[in-house]
C-alpha cells in the first residue's frame, strides 16, 4: 500500500542561485575535520588522541552516554588537532590525510540475509550507526529501542535544496543494500517518500522493501518529520527513525565494499556562488577547498545546509555531516531607509504587505542575511499555522517551550516536531522571533526529563 | 540616505548611546531611529533568511486600510454639520474641510497623548518602543463622535493606554482591545458626550431652527421606537451604506469598511475568518429577531441591520485586532461568530445605548482566551487517544 498525499499549507522560498546538474571533483584535501557539533545532544568522548595514526572507519569521539555510538574518520591519517572552543568544548577533530586511503575492513555481507542484531552490530562497530536518527529530538538513534518505523525523504523542498533523484543517479545498488539493512532494524516499515510532483528516479521507483508514498506540496512537504506526522504519527514513547538519501547509501556501501565509503555529493548553492554546481567531497571536507575562487562579493554568509536551518559557517569550516548543499548569501547588515514604508519589489514575503505580489510567480529573490525588523513580542495570530502543514498549534507549543511547561509540550505535540519544520515559521514570524531556538530549548528540556 | 544615516551615527547616536549625554533619552532616539531606518541587523540563528514584513509594516497597512474611513468620515462630519445648520448645498470641498477642522485635531490628541505615554512606559521599563499605538492611535478618533472635546480625548487614550496596555506589559500582551477600551472609558465616564441627541453633530446650533433634525442616529431612532418606513425615510439603506448618516466620525461608511477589509485580507494582515463568520452571526441575530418584530429595532432586515453604526467598521478593524481576538483557527470562527451574534443582541435588548458592537467586542475579548483554551484542548484530548489507541 503506499499513500499519496497533498500537502496544501507551506512556502516555497524562490531565491536565485539553483546548483546546475552537473557534477565536479575537486583535489584531494590535505585536512579533514569532523565536528561534535553537528550531532544534537551527544556529549563528545575523544576515541582518538592528537598524533594518534586513524583508518577511515576508526572512531574519533564517542557519546559520552553510550560508547556504542562511535562517529568514525572520513579518511586514514594522523589526528592533527582537537580544535577547541570556550569551557574547552571540542570542536572539532582534525585529521591530516594519506595520500592513499587505508580503510579499515569491516567485512562484505549481504544485509538481507543477516540478522537485525548482526546487522546492528556491523553498523555500531563501523561507526555508520551515526547515519541513523531517530524522531523525536532529531538525535543519533539509540540501538535499544525498537523503532515503528523507518522513515526515508527522497526529496529536499527547502529553498535551493540539491535534487536527489539527480544525486542518487546510478546509486541504485548501494541504495538497495542500505534498504535491505535498515529493513532489518524495524518491525515496521520502511517508508521511502518521493515528490509527488514529477517521476521519481528509477532508484527510488526500483527500490524492493519500502513502501513508496507520494507527497506533494510546497516546503516543508520534504522535511522528513512532516512526512510521519501524515503517515504515521509519533506518540509519547514511540520511535521512528529518519535516515538521509545519501546516508543510506553510505550505510548500503558499508556491506556491499565492507569499508565506511564517506562519499557525498554536496549542492553549492547560493546568489553568491559564481557557477552554483554539485561537488563530490568526503565528509568533512574543508569548504576552502570547494569554495575558493567561486564567490561573489566579500560579505558572504556561508551556511552548511539551506538558508532556513543551515548552520553558519565559515570560509575556514568544514562540510556538515547531515547536510547535502551548501548555500552562499550576502550579509543583509545595511540599514534601510523607511523599509517598513518603501513598496519593496524586491522583497519576499509570504504577505503581500510589499508590492512583489505584482511580478510573476516565477521570479526569483536575492534574499539577505536581513532581520528586516526588530524582534517584538507575540502580535499576529496565524502566520505560522499557514506554513506548518500539521495538526499543531505552534505558538501554543512554543509558549509551552518557554515556560519549560513539559506535560503541556507533550499534549500539544512536541515529540512530532523538530527544528526544521518549524523553520519557516520563524522566516515568516511579523515579531522576529527566534522559533527554531525556542522549540530546540523545549525538545532539549523534553529529551533531558522524559529520555 | 547614506549621508544621513553617517551623520547620525557620527553626531547623534554617541549622545544617547551608554555613557553620552542623553543617555537616559535613549528609547526616544532609538524610537526615532529606527522608524527612519530599518535597523541593519542581520540574522545570527535560526533561519538565515527572514520574510520583509515587520510589526512597523504591519501597522502602517492597517493604518492605510483605514485612510477610506479617516477621508470618508471627515467629508460626513462636514456634511451632517452642514445639514444641522441648515444649509442645503454644501460643496464636497466645503464638508470636507470643515470636517478635517474638526477630525485632524482629534487625531493629533490622540497620537501625541498615546505615543507620549508609550514613549514614557518604553523608557521606564528600558524596552524598545512598540508600534501597536499606530493603529491605536487611529482608531480611536475615528469611533468618536464628531463634537467630542479634546480633552476627552486626550484623558481616553491615557487611560487606554495605561490601564488597557501597558499595565499588562504593552504590546501584544493587552486583553482588551485598546481603541475600544478607551471608547468605553469614556462611555461610561461621560455618557452625555457619547451618545444621545447631541454629540454626532460638530457644532451644530440644535436652537430648534431646523426642526426636521432630530441629532440621533439610525438606531437611536429605532430605539425610540420610530415606525419602520419613518426610519427607512430619513434613514435608507442605501445612506448607510454609503455612509451619509450621523455616528461616529469613521464607522457610518459600509463602502469604506469595505475597502479596509479588502485591503486587510488581500495582504493577509486581517483576519476573513472573524470577518466573515462576525457577518454570519450578527445576520443570524438579526434573522432570529427578524421573527418576532416587536419593535423597529427588531424589524430592521438584516443587510439594513448590519449597514447601521459601528458594526462593518467593528468587524473590519476592531474585531480582527489579533492580540486580543481568539488565535486559533477555529476558536477565529467562533469568536467572530459570537460577536457579530452579540453586538446585534446587545443593540436590540440594550435601554440604556442603542449600540452593542463595542461592548460585545470587548465581552469577546475576555473570552477569546477561553475559546482558545478549548480549542487547544481539544487538540491535546485528540493527541492522547491517539496514543491510548497505539498503546
Amino acid at each position: 500500500m503506499s499513500l499519496d498525499i497533498k500537502i496544501k499549507r507551506g512556502l516555497d522560498i524562490r531565491l536565485v542561485g539553483e546548483a546546475e546538474k552537473s557534477i565536479e571533483t575537486i583535489d584531494a584535501p590535505d585536512t579533514f575535520a569532523i565536528k561534535p557539533t553537528d550531532f544534537k545532544g551527544l556529549t563528545p568522548k575523544l576515541s582518538a588522541r592528537e598524533g594518534d595514526e586513524v583508518k577511515a572507519g576508526s572512531p574519533l569521539f564517542f557519546h559520552k552516554d553510550d560508547n556504542r555510538l562511535n562517529i568514525p574518520s572520513p579518511v586514514s591519517g594522523e589526528v592533527v588537532e582537537i580544535v577547541r572552543g570556550a569551557k574547552r568544548k571540542i570542536m572539532a577533530v582534525r585529521i591530516l590525510a594519506d595520500k592513499q586511503t587505508n580503510y579499515i575492513d569491516f567485512g562484505k555481507a549481504d544485509a538481507s540475509s543477516l540478522s537485525g542484531e548482526e546487522v546492528k552490530e556491523k553498523l555500531l562497530k563501523s561507526g555508520v550507526w551515526s547515519y541513523i536518527r531517530q524522531r523525536p529530538y532529531n538525535v543519533i538513534a539509540n540501538p535499544d529501542d525498537k523503532p515503528k518505523a523507518v522513515f526515508i525523504s527522497a526529496f529536499d523542498s527547502a529553498p535551493l535544496a540539491p535534487d536527489y533523484d539527480f544525486i542518487m543517479e546510478g546509486q541504485a545498488d548501494a541504495f538497495q543494500a542500505g534498504i535491505d539493512a535498515l529493513a532489518k532494524l524495524t518491525e515496521g516499515k520502511v517508508h521511502l517518500n518521493v515528490n509527488g510532483k514529477g517521476n521519481p528516479s528509477s532508484v527510488f521507483a526500483g527500490v524492493k522493501g519500502v513502501q513508496l508514498n507520494k507527497i506533494s506540496g510546497p516546503h516543508p512537504a520534504g522535511n522528513v518529520g512532516i512526512q510521519i506526522h501524515h503517515i504515521d504519527p509519533i506518540g509519547k514513547g514511540e520511535k521512528v527513525w529518519t535516515v538521509n538519501p545519501q546516508d543510506v547509501v553510505i550505510i548500503g556501501k558499508l556491506f556491499l565494499e565492507g569499508k565506511y565509503n564517506a562519499t557525498k555529493i554536496v549542492a553549492i548553492t547560493g546568489f553568491q556562488v559564481s557557477n552554483p554546481k554539485y561537488y563530490k567531497v568526503l565528509q568533512g571536507t574543508p569548504l576552502k577547498n570547494i569554495l575558493d575562487g567561486k564567490l561573489a562579493g566579500d560579505k558572504n554568509r556561508i551556511i552548511s545546509g539551506n538558508a532556513l536551518t543551515g548552520d553558519k559557517e565559515s570560509m575556514d569550516g568544514f562540510t556538515g555531516y547531515y547536510h547535502s548543499q551548501i548555500t552562499v548569501i550576502p550579509e543583509g547588515d545595511e540599514p534601510e531607509f523607511m523599509g517598513w514604508l518603501a513598496p519593496g519589489f524586491n522583497k519576499f514575503s509570504a504577505s503581500r504587505t510589499f508590492f512583489t505580489w505584482l511580478t510573476p510567480g516565477s521570479k526569483k529573490f536575492q534574499l539577505d542575511t536581513g532581520m528586516h525588523g526588530e524582534e517584538r513580542a507575540f502580535v499576529m495570530s496565524g502566520e505560522y499555522e499557514k506554513v506548518l502543514p500539521m495538526d499543531i498549534y505552534p505558538v501554543q507549543l512554543l509558549k509551552a517551550s518557554l515556560a519549560n511547561d513539559i506535560e503541556l509540550m507533550e499534549g500539544l505535540g512536541i515529540y512530532e516536531v523538530d527544528e526544521e519544520d518549524f523553520a519557516l515559521c520563524e522566516y515568516v514570524c511579523t515579531s522576529k522571533i527566534e522559533v527554531q531556538s525556542i522549540l530546540r530549548e523545549g525538545l532539549d528540556l523534553v529529551r533531558v526529563e522524559c529520555g | 540616505m547614506k549621508g544621513l544615516r553617517k551623520y547620525l551615527d557620527k553626531n547623534v547616536k554617541p549622545l544617547f548611546d551608554k555613557g553620552g549625554k542623553l543617555e537616559r533619552f535613549w528609547v526616544v532616539y532609538d524610537g526615532l531611529d529606527t522608524f527612519l531606518f530599518v535597523p541593519g541587523h542581520a540574522t545570527h540563528k535560526g533561519s538565515h533568511i527572514r520574510d520583509g514584513i515587520d510589526l512597523k509594516r504591519t501597522m502602517i497597512t492597517v493604518v492605510l486600510a483605514m485612510v477610506p474611513c479617516l477621508l470618508f468620515g471627515m467629508y460626513n462630519t462636514g456634511l451632517q454639520h452642514y445639514i444641522a445648520s441648515g444649509v442645503a448645498d454644501s460643496s464636497l470641498m466645503d464638508c470636507f474641510v470643515f470636517g478635517a477642522m474638526k477630525v485632524l485635531p482629534i487625531v493629533v490628541v490622540s497620537y501625541g497623548v498615546g505615543l507620549g505615554i508609550e514613549f514614557l512606559f518604553a523608557g521606564l521599563r528600558g524596552h524598545s518602543i512598540n508600534e501597536g499605538y499606530l493603529v491605536s492611535g487611529m482608531l480611536i478618533p475615528l469611533i468618536m463622535p464628531a463634537d467630542i472635546p479634546l480633552w476627552m480625548v486626550g484623558l481616553a487614550c491615557a487611560f487606554a493606554v495605561i490601564i488597557g496596555k501597558e499595565v499588562f506589559g504593552g504590546t501584544g500582551m493587552n486583553i482588551l482591545n485598546v481603541a475600544l477600551t478607551a471608547r468605553a472609558f469614556l462611555f461610561f465616564a461621560y455618557p452625555t458626550m457619547m451618545s444621545g441627541d447631541q454629540v454626532w453633530f460638530a457644532d451644530a446650533p440644535f436652537s430648534g431652527s431646523v426642526d426636521a433634525i432630530t441629532g440621533a442616529t439610525a438606531l437611536g431612532e429605532a430605539a425610540a421606537k420610530v415606525p419602520m418606513d419613518q426610519l427607512n425615510a430619513s434613514f435608507g439603506l442605501m445612506d448607510s451604506i454609503i455612509g451619509t448618516i450621523p455616528g461616529s466620525i469613521g464607522e457610518t461608511s459600509v463602502i469604506s469598511c469595505l475597502l479596509g477589509a479588502f485591503l486587510l485580507i488581500y495582504t493577509g494582515i486581517g483576519s476573513w475568518k472573524i470577518m466573515l463568520s462576525s457577518v454570519i452571526g450578527g445576520a443570524a441575530m438579526v434573522a432570529i429577531f427578524n421573527v418576532f418584530s416587536v419593535n423597529t429595532l427588531m424589524e430592521i432586515p438584516p443587510l439594513h441591520h448590519l449597514a447601521l453604526g459601528g458594526f462593518a467598521f467593528g468587524m473590519v478593524f476592531m474585531a480582527t485586532d489579533p492580540v486580543t481576538a481568539a488565535q486559533t483557527d477555529t476558536g477565529k470562527y467562533i469568536y467572530g461568530f459570537l460577536v457579530g451574534f452579540l453586538a446585534i443582541m446587545i443593540r436590540v435588548f440594550n435601554p440604556a445605548y442603542p449600540e452593542g458592537v463595542m461592548l460585545a467586542i470587548l465581552f469577546m475579548n475576555v473570552m477569546a482566551p477561553l475559546i482558545d483554551h478549548y480549542v487547544v484542548e481539544a487538540n491535546i484530548k485528540k493527541r492522547m487517544k491517539r496514543a491510548k489507541v497505539a498503546a
